[in-house]
């Protein structure tokens, strides 16, 4: 039963991930979903002391906003000050995940956090924090309720902004010729993302969460020229880390969600060398149009 | 005639930097226009700001005598091919489609109607056969056409393309070209960025000739004379870069507010 | 806090302290410096990845060797760094995917075999394993003679290569095309910053830790670049904030010792970089904006002489007195900026007091003339070289007027041939013409 919570944990945020992953990296902001991911510590940090709960309401506001103020500052960075795209993410992540460590440190014993939570999550602790209030919600450990809520919020999401996020990622003037918002569904896919960072960072912590999001979506634009076989590929790709990860956990013994990282990447490889389209070992000229 | 568009004192530019300056010129309906000029004069800078994708420092356009917001559905715009990713893993019928976007809206389903559309459009560059291509695949000529094909179905009123002839062969440049005349001939409005001076001449019956400024804009004949073209092309308005290189230095404004 | 550590730790009387400040020093340093070319070529976030990547080479090499001997945890974290890289070129070369999703791939997948291993190793409960974590964020103070040795040392050769090397790593980073046109070996340079960088990394792990790592390299050169155009100077510069902050980790972590140092690193240089931003001597955000508003001043005192002039040639009175009516029934201003721009005006002699009104000095009518020169001449070349109507030109030559060179207006007048009239029929003028009376 514990290996089933625990996989069904995983997978749920393989899924959530996935689907995001897959239009970060189209768009080519794989390290802005890097940069949200880190940068929420300091968010759930102050919202765990305010709200001296895990995984509630307050603090999915809280981080996501967070989220939010990331990319803004990134902007901010970059357009008012003038620093160049890159070291802007660099810098505003780092200071922002230093902040969410020290606050860590500072406050252990008041907030149920510690640094390896933060690296890693604690998976392996899932199925035992169950609620006890006496209703259906008891067969189902709490962190898996919130991520079954968070996967239906993503998938409804991806499902019905489906056109608006791949028109304003395929071809972002032209959207905006047609008078759509591309803010509006930019920072529309970052709150998701920022949500996703927050309802999986006890299952997976907040470093390792960028492996969900990033290498099972581009295992899967590797193999299709679909958009829509992408995102399922992409989730395919997720859950069977997430599946392969816990028993090659289990058997070498390590952290659970560093393991499902660590098979996504060789699932990546392996992808990469035999991959039908774009493999390396079946293509002789790139079909790359890449800049 | 009637005026299909109306640019007035319009000034662009980028955090500083004038990409356009002071352009004023009318457009008459039913013209096929050339936007002429060379790198970095701001031929896209002027599309864009038509279809307010960027936002004018100062000045306005018109596109029948309203704002772009109250006639956006009349317009369709292609942009410079350079500007997406054409590993995106879609297909060429699903491109077409976006051209539906806005008419259908973004939640609702696309009709059998839209897909009849689409399929005619891509009947009209000659693409048709390409529906179910990865758009990975195409040449560069048949990625214009593909965008081509999504402007057209917009079924607007008016055109804006941006450099529809880069990177295509002389065959595929005498299609689209006739695809243009027939939308001339049905009576819409046509602006074409371009860039080879030569076969401009014979291309469009209006010219706008800019370099940052507007050189000239009018029928054809009157604009592609020597003197303009060299004044547009030549290094004779040495004075104005080196006023705008000044005013990017320092961040002078543009204009007194 | 404990002052007793403290002072400690200022009067470096400990040769602990001693060890551990001059290995912070060096490490910060050297990794500021090569974060300098990596931030020019824009390639800040492969950092990112080399960073994450040592994890997993530091725990192999352990799990290999059984032994913490820094030199071959160090090699085990050199080998995967570069591994990391030569996976990025190899992705983004050999496949579509693109550079910054090649780096976060990479940069996850090490960090979760590293993760992966890390606890495996912890949970065999091997006694000596105890203390690989600091290398996740840092423990400078926990640095030893034997770890100053190999991280110190290894941290003064990256800086000496970057000293010997520095004219081609310069020209490898701003121009390549030239550099390779000269025939500079440019791939064995891009391998030698390579190198650097890793090295850079994998000492930097010591303070720092991996997590954090990327703030040491990208951080004190973006701030750096912020006070100087100048490679030299920000390499100079980027190697001290570096090292200040980790003197400070350094400090912190010796004061106290359950927390992790390199966060406070990165604290530390973060300010320095939010500070370098908004008053930095070069880019920075305030004197950018001083320097505007300077201009705007500039602009409207020369505005107010114009109109003076204005004036003069309307009713023919050069040094007739006028009222701050007289001014603002012309041309709107607001009043307070209309006040100052009088005083200083009066200050630099243009204007003088006529009892309560002002009037032109001799200096002040050339000024005038000068700017209703610019103007004029501005809108006939609108008008001559851009065919741009005249009803059209007057905005666009109160902007300008006030940015035309001596050399822009004696090129003006050439290329226009020293004109008589602007498009409006008012004459230009010039030297000491006196004004005629305006035609209407
Ligand atoms: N988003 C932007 N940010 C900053 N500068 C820009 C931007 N877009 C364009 N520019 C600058 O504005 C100027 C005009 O650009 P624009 O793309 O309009 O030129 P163009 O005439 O279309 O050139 P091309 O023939 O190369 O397509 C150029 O100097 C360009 O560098
Ligand atoms: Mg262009």
């Amino acid at each position: 039963m514990d290996a089933f919570l625990i996989i069904l944990t995983g997978s749920l945020v393989a899924i959530c991930a996935a689907l995001l992953g897959s239009f970060l990296v189209l768009r080519k902001m794989s390290m802005v979903g890097d940069a949200i991911s880190h940068a929420v510590l300091p968010g759930l940090v102050v919202a765990y002391l305010v709200s001296g709960s895990r995984a509630s309401l307050p603090m999915l506001v809280g981080a996501a906003l967070v989220g939010m103020l990331t990319t803004f500052l990134i902007e901010l960075f970059h357009k008012k000050f003038k620093l160049q795209s890159d070291a802007s993410i660099g810098v505003t992540f780092t200071f922002l995940f230093a902040l969410g460590v020290i606050m860590v440190s500072a406050f252990t014993g008041k907030i149920d956090l510690d640094q390896d939570c933060v690296l890693h999550g604690e998976i392996a602790y899932v199925p035992l924090d169950i609620l006890v209030t006496g209703t259906v919600l008891d067969h189902l450990p709490y962190t898996v309720w919130v991520l079954l809520a968070a996967t239906i919020i993503v998938v409804g999401f991806v499902y019905i902004g489906f056109k608006g996020l791949k028109i304003t990622t395929f071809d972002e003037t032209y959207a905006a010729s047609l008078g759509i918002s591309t803010a509006f569904w930019h920072y529309a896919l970052m709150s998701m993302v920022s949500l996703t960072t927050v309802v999986s960072f006890e299952a997976v912590g907040a470093i390792l969460v960028v492996a969900f999001f990033i290498i099972p979506a581009a295992s899967a634009y590797l193999l299709t020229d679909q958009l829509k076989k992408m995102l399922f590929l992409a989730c395919g790709f997720g859950v069977l880390s997430a599946v392969l990860g816990y028993y090659l956990a289990a058997t070498i013994n390590g952290s659970i969600a560093g393991s499902m990282a660590t098979v996504a990447g060789c699932l990546f490889v392996i992808t990469f060398l035999f991959s039908p389209k774009q493999g390396l070992l079946k293509r002789k000229k790139p079909l790359s149009t890449k800049a | 005639m009637k005026t299909a568009i109306e640019v007035h004192d319009l000034t662009v530019t980028y955090n500083q930097k004038p990409a356009l300056w002071d352009i004023d010129f009318d457009i008459p309906d039913g013209a096929l226009v050339g936007i002429i000029g060379p790198n970095g004069s701001g031929k896209s800078t002027l599309v864009k700001s038509m279809m307010g994708i960027v936002e004018p420092s100062s000045g306005w356009v018109k596109i029948f005598d309203q704002d772009i917001e109250q006639v956006r559905h009349k317009v369709s715009y292609v942009p410079q091919r350079e500007s997406v990713d054409w590993d995106f893993p879609t297909n060429v019928m699903d491109v077409v489609l976006m051209g539906r976007y806005g008419r259908s809206g973004l939640f609702r389903r696309l009709s059998k109607k839209d897909k009849r559309i689409a399929a005619e459009s891509l009947e009209k560059v000659g693409m048709l056969q390409f529906a179910q291509r990865q758009i990975a695949q195409l040449s560069g000529g048949q990625q214009q056409r593909v965008f081509m094909a999504r402007a057209l179905a917009e079924q607007a009123e008016m055109y804006l393309m941006d450099e529809p002839f880069a990177g295509v062969d002389a065959a595929t440049e005498n299609s689209i070209f006739e695809v243009f005349q027939e939308i001339r001939d049905s009576g819409k409005t046509m602006m074409v960025v371009h860039h080879d001076l030569q076969s401009a001449a014979k291309y469009f019956d209006y010219i706008v000739l800019l370099n940052t400024r507007l050189i000239a804009a009018g029928p054809t004949e009157e604009v592609f004379t020597q003197e303009l073209l060299q004044e547009a092309y030549g290094g004779k308005l040495s004075i104005l870069d080196q006023i705008h290189a000044i005013i990017e230095q320092k961040g002078y404004p543009v204009r007194e507010s | 806090m404990d002052w007793d550590i403290v002072i400690d730790f200022l009067l470096l009387r400990d040769p602990n302290v001693r060890y551990v400040v001059l290995g912070s020093v060096l490490i910060g340093a050297s990794a500021a410096l090569t974060g300098c070319f990596l931030f020019l070529r824009k390639r800040a976030l492969v950092g990112d990845a080399i960073a994450h990547a040592v994890l997993p080479g530091i725990c192999l090499a352990f799990l290999v060797f059984k032994t913490k001997n820094p030199a071959i945890l160090l090699a085990g974290a050199i080998l995967t760094g570069w591994l990391s890289l030569l996976f990025i070129d190899w992705i983004t070369n050999k496949s579509r995917i693109k550079t910054d999703t090649a780096i976060g791939l990479t940069l996850s997948w090490f960090f979760g075999i590293g993760i992966m291993l890390l606890t495996a190793i912890q949970k065999t409960g091997n006694a000596s394993q105890t203390g690989l974590d600091k290398f996740i964020f840092g423990k400078a103070a926990s640095m030893v003679d034997q770890d100053v040795f190999v991280f110190g040392g290894l941290s003064i050769v990256v800086i000496l290569v970057i000293f010997l090397f520095f004219k081609p790593l310069k020209l490898i980073s701003f121009d390549r095309d030239f550099a390779s046109s000269i025939g500079l070996p440019v791939g064995r340079y891009d391998f030698l910053l390579s190198t650097l960088t890793v090295l850079a990394v994998a000492t930097g792990i010591q303070a720092v830790g991996v997590v954090l790592m990327a703030a040491l390299l990208i951080t004190p050169a973006a701030a750096a670049r912020f006070w100087t155009d100048k490679l030299k100077r920000m390499l100079l510069l980027a190697a001290t904030f570096g090292a200040f902050s980790g003197i400070v980790g350094a400090f912190i972590s010796y004061t106290t010792p359950r927390m992790p140092t390199g966060p406070w690193i990165v604290i530390v240089i973060s300010v320095i970089a939010i500070f370098s931003f908004l008053f930095g001597a070069k880019k920075g955000l305030v004197v950018r904006q001083v320097r505007q508003q300077k201009m705007q001043r500039k602009i409207l005192r020369e505005n107010i002489l114009k109109l003076f002039y204005k004036l003069a040639e309307e009713d023919g009175q050069l040094y007739e007195q006028r009222g701050v009516d007289q001014l603002t029934n012309r041309r709107f201003f607001i009043p307070s900026q209309l006040k100052t721009g009088l005083q200083q005006l009066l200050k630099e002699n243009l204007l003088e007091k006529a009892d309560l009104d002002y009037r032109f000095t001799e200096k002040g009518v050339e000024e005038g003339k000068r700017i209703t020169r610019l103007h004029r001449l501005w809108e006939m070349y609108l008008t001559q070289y851009l065919k741009i109507a005249p009803d059209h030109v007057h905005d666009d030559a109160e902007a300008i007027e006030h940015i035309i060179t001596p050399e822009i207006e004696a090129e003006l007048v050439h290329q226009l041939e020293m004109p008589e009239l602007d498009p409006h029929d008012s004459t230009i003028p010039y030297g000491e013409k006196l004004p005629n009376k305006i035609k209407d």
